[in-house]
């Protein structure tokens, strides 16, 4: 599909051009959703894309569905309650990594441990951009931002762990760099009756880049492809993934779906 | 017909939400307001109507206002420490222009305060809980049949103006049982939110109607729409614009101040031939009513002012007291919160006294008269 169809059936044009800075990875996060959105051919109508606060949560207000810009880690529980007051609606969270994991971190244990039909994809840039660059929960150890100027000393959170453990029944990472695997995914995720987490790394020239040393967005797009290593090659020749990050689809299970659950103690009613 | 029955506070306010559309609630448990959450887990699936507890209080609010986007009546409920989580949402609701319903059931505070004892301790938090300015409407019944009544309204408000209502219960009403008949109130209209007609291109969500409030469309029905926290144009998208700020602050709050007529409402007892009032709320206004029984038993022409709007303030009534009367009694259990903003009101020549308690015991009808007495 070519990318002006994507624009024209997903994007507010009007809106357009976005607020993100030159060279940061959400515009490429984004449009891998929206194109996952035109690849499975949900009705438009009844997709609904919720975020909190931050850069990655800037995305809805581009994107012509129904638009939640909620408060900041709130967006999981927004979405939880569309959901649940209308199961068949298709309800796409778009989150940070300091909007997901630091202050909306219980939001994401709970909705992931409820496995209700949410697929969630965290723009995960390592830093908090919106705000000017201080450290997030995904901040490497030992790493600078505004708040860390001698070296982070917190430790990084593998938010794909996070949330395999808490419940999620489809959980991947994909990157920036990896667009095309990053829309596959994000499909599966919507196929996914269940909770799904999608980890999108994307970069941050402006902030954490800078502050790192990690040079031009080119250089930052390039260390995606060098730093990560497809799940399944991984798993082939251990050796090779020595140091870096799976991408890939990394959990995929069948439990019962939250609303469901919750349509059958309805149904005990139904003939009252 | 009558259908008498006797029932809880905290239950005539489920069944009072049920009546006026309840199909959503959300919520996190806390004393002493638990019993909304349970009695709504049990009635809500039986009518098809949906039961969430969420993982704490922010996300009760959350669900809520995400569910009434998609068109549900929804409600929450929680108590001091809650309410205080529910602030940030609130003000999401405000801004965002959601209707749903917020049940504060007071008690001793601050912090985890007196959870099981009695308090009015958060009348100013109901009106300034929520950073900036946005409008309030905040109402407190004091009697299990009024609960139920007030209930519906504090739905029809939310709905006929697209904000979040807040009804202030106190521990005392809201586990009180009282005979209610609900069949006095079959004939209550239900209000439910207006909805757009126009074609979907040219929808603006948050429109400048010359009503103040603008058509709310559901989620998912096809008038797709952004929704944020930030300042936004009608249409919804964020600006910086100083202008469209401004219009849209005034206008939420002027759709709140422009219908006090519509909104506000109290009651007045053994007012005719009043010299002074007791002004009192929710469990004080039931001693408040036996201690001006008691007084007008020993000559004293004292009447009762009782609102049951608390925001919008009502402040044209307190006005027109002060002006008639010689004194006003202000009664409340908390050290001073309502009394402030009838000192602002009244007639600078009319002196208020006040009457505060903050050990989490209700103030006594005896305890009243004693203070009338000793200070006419």
């Amino acid at each position: 599909m070519s990318v002006s169809k994507i624009v024209k059936d997903n994007f507010r044009d009007n809106k357009l051009p976005h607020i993100w800075c030159p060279g940061c990875g959400h515009g490429i996060l984004m449009h891998a959703i929206a194109r996952a959105i035109s690849n499975k051919d949900l009705d438009r109508d009844r997709v609904c894309v919720v975020s909190g606060i931050g850069c990655s949560s800037r995305a809805p207000g581009y994107m012509n569905f129904n638009t939640l810009h909620t408060t900041h880690g709130r967006a999981l529980a927004f979405a939880t309650g569309i959901k649940m007051a209308e199961p068949d609606m298709h309800v796409i969270v778009v989150t940070g990594d300091g909007d997901s994991a630091a202050i909306g971190g219980n939001h994401l244990i709970h909705a992931a441990r409820r496995n209700i039909d949410i697929t969630t994809i965290v723009f995960n840039n390592n830093i908090y951009g919106m705000t000017g660059g201080q450290y997030s929960p995904t901040t490497p150890t030992k790493e600078y931002g505004t708040t860390a100027p001698y070296g982070n000393i917190d430790k990084c959170f593998d938010l794909c762990k996070l949330a395999e453990s808490a419940g999620a029944t489809y959980v991947a990472r994909s990157t920036a760099y990896h667009a095309q695997g990053l829309t596959k995914l994000v499909e599966k995720g919507l196929d996914n009756k269940g909770f799904s987490f999608i980890e999108g790394i994307s970069i941050c020239p402006t902030y954490y880049g800078r502050k790192n040393k990690k040079g031009s967005a080119v250089d930052m797009m390039h260390s995606l492809k060098e730093s990560t290593i497809d799940v399944k090659a991984a798993r082939k020749k251990p050796e090779l993934a020595e140091g870096k990050i799976l991408i890939g689809e990394l959990y995929n299970s069948t439990e019962e779906e939250y609303t469901y659950r919750y349509s059958k103690i309805i149904e005990l009613f139904d003939k009252e | 017909m009558s259908n008498i029955r006797l029932l809880q506070g905290n239950e005539a306010c489920v069944e009072g939400a049920l009546a006026a559309g309840m199909n959503f609630f959300a919520g996190y448990p806390i004393t002493p307001s638990t019993e909304l959450a349970e009695l709504s887990a049990q009635k809500l699936p039986r009518i098809g109507g949906k039961f969430i507890q969420m993982e704490d209080e922010i996300s009760g609010m959350a669900a809520v206002l995400g569910a009434s986007l998609t068109g549900k009546k929804a409600m929450t409920a929680t108590s001091g420490p809650g309410f205080s989580l529910k602030q940030e949402n609130l003000g999401y609701g405000c801004i965002a222009e959601i209707p749903c319903v917020v049940v504060n059931v007071q008690r001793g505070g601050p912090s985890t305060g007196l959870p099981t004892s009695p308090a009015q301790g958060d009348i100013m938090q109901a009106k300034w809980g929520t950073h900036g300015d946005h409008p309030v409407i905040a109402l407190y019944p004091n009697s299990v049949q009024e609960i139920y009544e007030v209930t519906i309204d504090a739905f029809n408000y939310a709905e006929k103006y697209r904000t979040p209502v807040i009804l202030l219960l106190d521990e005392i009403i809201a586990h009180m049982r009282e005979k209610i008949d609900t069949d006095l109130l079959k004939d209550k209209i239900i209000i439910n939110r207006k909805k757009p007609d126009c074609k979907k291109e040219d929808y603006l969500a948050f429109k400048n109607t010359e009503d103040l409030v603008p058509a709310m469309s559901d989620f998912g029905s096809g008038y797709r729409y952004h929704v944020t926290g930030l300042m936004h144009d009608e249409s919804g998208f964020p600006s910086n614009n100083s202008e469209i700020a401004d219009k849209l602050v005034r206008r939420l709050v002027d759709k709140v101040e422009t219908n006090k007529e519509d909104i506000v409402k109290y009651e007045e007892y053994m007012m005719d031939d009043a010299e002074f009032a007791v002004v009192a709320f929710g469990a004080t206004s039931r001693s408040a009513k036996e201690s001006v029984e008691n007084l007008r038993k020993i000559g004293i022409k004292v009447g009762l002012f009782r609102p049951i709007t608390i925001w919008p303030f009502a402040e044209e009534q307190i006005k027109n007291l002060s002006k008639k009367l010689d004194k006003l009694f202000v009664v409340e259990m908390n050290l001073g919160q309502y009394v402030t903003e009838v000192k602002r009101s009244a007639n600078k020549d009319c002196p208020i006294k006040f009457l505060g308690k903050v050990d989490g015991n209700p103030i006594t009808p005896s305890e009243i008269t004693n203070f009338v007495r000793g200070n006419l």
